[in-house]
């Protein structure tokens, strides 16, 4: 008799936990979204507005990483993963060894901007000057037309689909697998607002962020491909005409083709209400299909 | 009937004690499974004293050394401010301070090690920042010495309230006897008093020391987290709980990344064990 108690104890405390994870799969109308943080504050406003519309749907959205968030879509913990980044071909191929097919949605269209102080009057940038800068071969602003001041770098941390999008498309250059890489002097900082706040502070800051966290104690900065220009100010036209150069697409992921509230949930999201709710929250809608 | 209740109550309390043994100990199989695999890719030398952390490069560079410099010299600027200070403090509450005020003082202390890490973080990016960027003129504030400030108000409260019931422990004769012998009240302190708790001093100093290691969201905030080899306390600084916080969202599973984080999560605990144990070593001789 003792002994079962004991045992059923131990059995229950271990399998509690799972308890909670599996509950989630369930249950058809409990829908649960996890993934990159640039996406977090824009799903969870989508999220209200469908649960407005369809009051018997949960939505659960969480945070985390990209990474994190196809992690689960491969743990089968969440429905949906979204990402600022692709889906890489590891993650796919872990995917289906669970027996996964992910499939993608693009969701919007997200403009980074180059940041600095506003007392610094640099004004334009070409992407070899700024993998220059980030790679610490420019170290400082008189190389690029500023004051004689040492350049301090900031950018996301490793956490951040944002981290990896610069570092391929600018960093890199648009070479995937090139061999620059940020300096190991570069802050990698924890948030789009420490971001913000560090480069508000310092003159000589320079940093980069979603075109939605850009607030007018920053100043953004021109950016050209090559010389000869043109240099684009980053913005909702400038982005959706593609003539600013570091812009890209924010995904979402499922682990099969979406059925019932996924996939209302989706629809709804690439609907024209959903991307008006992404321009309200200061990221670019997906162009019109023609 | 009684007597059977009271085996089992018996057995489950016992069950209990042995499930935070069990729990440690799966922690760290858990640890060393996925840190060790790392050593499929890569050696442990080059891990250990690597100098480049480029995790995201190809090949990734997974060199520990200066995050673990920067883990150290963070927690050796915690420790140098956060060691006078607590000592004075517990000294004067037990030693010094009148019963009520002694009351309110040791109330104040606890409430500090109430506050959660993140609010100090928060705190020190808005308002401890911009004064170490100014009075160094520095070109950020966010450095090593910062994440030091604040990771010394972390350390305070643990090491007061082990080093104050040290202090409080002395017997009371070794007190009276000294000043019995002419001893001033301050000779009797420093030269009775506290060789008499030196050894929970030392306890209390490693489990301070033990919190600012482990500490991961103020740091976090605070130190820049550039993983440069640091050369001094006024640059940013990258830590190993940091990086393992940082990274652990975006990283691919079952890459060499992830393992590296895991192998981070492995010498972090190997560093917690090592100072306990040492505390608690420190402790033990107090009682021969």
């Amino acid at each position: 008799m003792k002994k079962i108690t004991a045992i059923s104890g131990i059995v229950l405390m271990v399998l509690s936990p799972c308890a909670g994870v599996s509950y989630a799969k369930e249950s058809n109308n409990l829908i649960q979204i996890k993934g990159s943080d640039t996406i977090v504050n824009l799903s969870q406003a989508w999220a209200e507005e469908f649960m407005k519309e369809h009051p018997e749907a949960s939505l659960a959205v969480t945070g985390g990483g990209s990474g994190t968030g196809i992690a689960a879509l491969i743990n089968g913990t969440t429905d949906i993963a979204n990402a600022s980044r692709p889906i890489k071909k590891k993650e796919i191929d872990d995917a289906q060894k669970a027996g996964y097919y992910p499939e993608e949605f693009k969701v919007a269209v997200d403009a980074l901007a180059v940041i600095v102080n506003p007392a610094n009057p640099v004004k334009e940038l070409t992407i070899d000057q700024l993998s220059g800068i980030f790679t610490g071969k420019i170290t400082n602003w008189n190389e690029v037309g500023g004051n004689n001041e040492k350049i301090l770098v900031l950018s996301r941390e490793r956490n951040s689909g944002t981290h990896m999008y610069f570092l391929e498309n600018v960093v890199r250059k648009g070479h995937e697998k090139g061999p620059e890489e940020y300096a190991p002097s570069v802050l990698m900082m924890p948030s789009s607002e420490a971001i913000i706040n560090e480069t508000s502070q310092s003159t000589s800051a320079i940093g980069y962020d979603g075109l939605g966290y850009v607030t007018p104690e920053v100043k953004t900065i021109a950016v050209a491909k090559t010389k000869e220009g043109p240099f684009v100010q980053p913005s909702k036209e400038t982005a959706t005409n593609h003539t600013y150069p570091v812009w890209r697409y924010l995904y979402m992921y499922t682990g099969f083709k979406p059925q019932g509230v996924t996939k209302a949930f989706i629809d709804f999201a690439l609907s024209e209400k959903g991307q008006k709710i992404v321009e309200a929250m200061g990221f670019v809608s997906l162009p019109k299909k023609e | 009937m009684r007597r059977f209740k009271e085996f089992i109550i018996e057995k489950i309390i016992l069950l209990s004690g042995f499930a935070c043994i069990l729990f440690v100990i799966l922690i760290f199989f858990f640890l060393a499974k996925d840190g060790l695999a790392l050593f499929k890719f890569s050696s442990p030398w080059n891990f250990l004293f690597g100098t480049l952390w480029s995790p995201l490069s190809e090949p990734p560079q997974i060199g520990i050394l200066p995050l673990f410099l920067g883990s150290l010299i963070v927690t050796i600027g915690a420790a140098v401010i956060s060691v006078p200070l607590g000592m004075a403090c517990a000294i004067f509450i037990a030693e010094i301070a009148p019963k009520w005020m002694r009351e309110i003082l040791k109330a104040g202390v606890e409430l500090l090690a109430a506050i959660p890490s993140i609010v100090i973080g928060f705190i020190g990016m808005t308002m401890l920042s911009p004064i170490v960027k100014h009075i160094f003129h520095l070109p950020t504030g966010l450095t090593a010495l910062t994440g030091s400030i604040a990771l010394a108000f972390m350390a305070i409260p643990t090491m007061v309230s082990i080093m104050e019931d040290s202090i409080s422990s002395v017997p009371r004769i070794y007190k009276e006897g000294s000043l019995a012998l002419g001893a001033t009240h301050w000779q009797t302190i420093y030269r009775v008093i506290i060789p008499a708790a030196s050894s929970g001093i030392v306890a209390a100093i490693m489990l301070g020391i033990g919190r600012v290691i482990g500490e991961t969201m103020a740091v976090m905030m605070l130190t820049g987290n550039a993983s440069v080899m640091p050369h001094t306390i006024l640059a940013p600084v990258r830590t190993m709980t940091a990086t393992i916080a940082a990274e652990m969202g975006e990283t691919v599973r079952g890459s060499e990344h992830y393992f590296a984080l895991f192998a981070i999560g492995l010498v972090l605990f190997g560093i917690t064990f090592l100072i306990n144990f040492l505390a608690d070593m420190a402790r033990h001789r107090k009682n021969k």
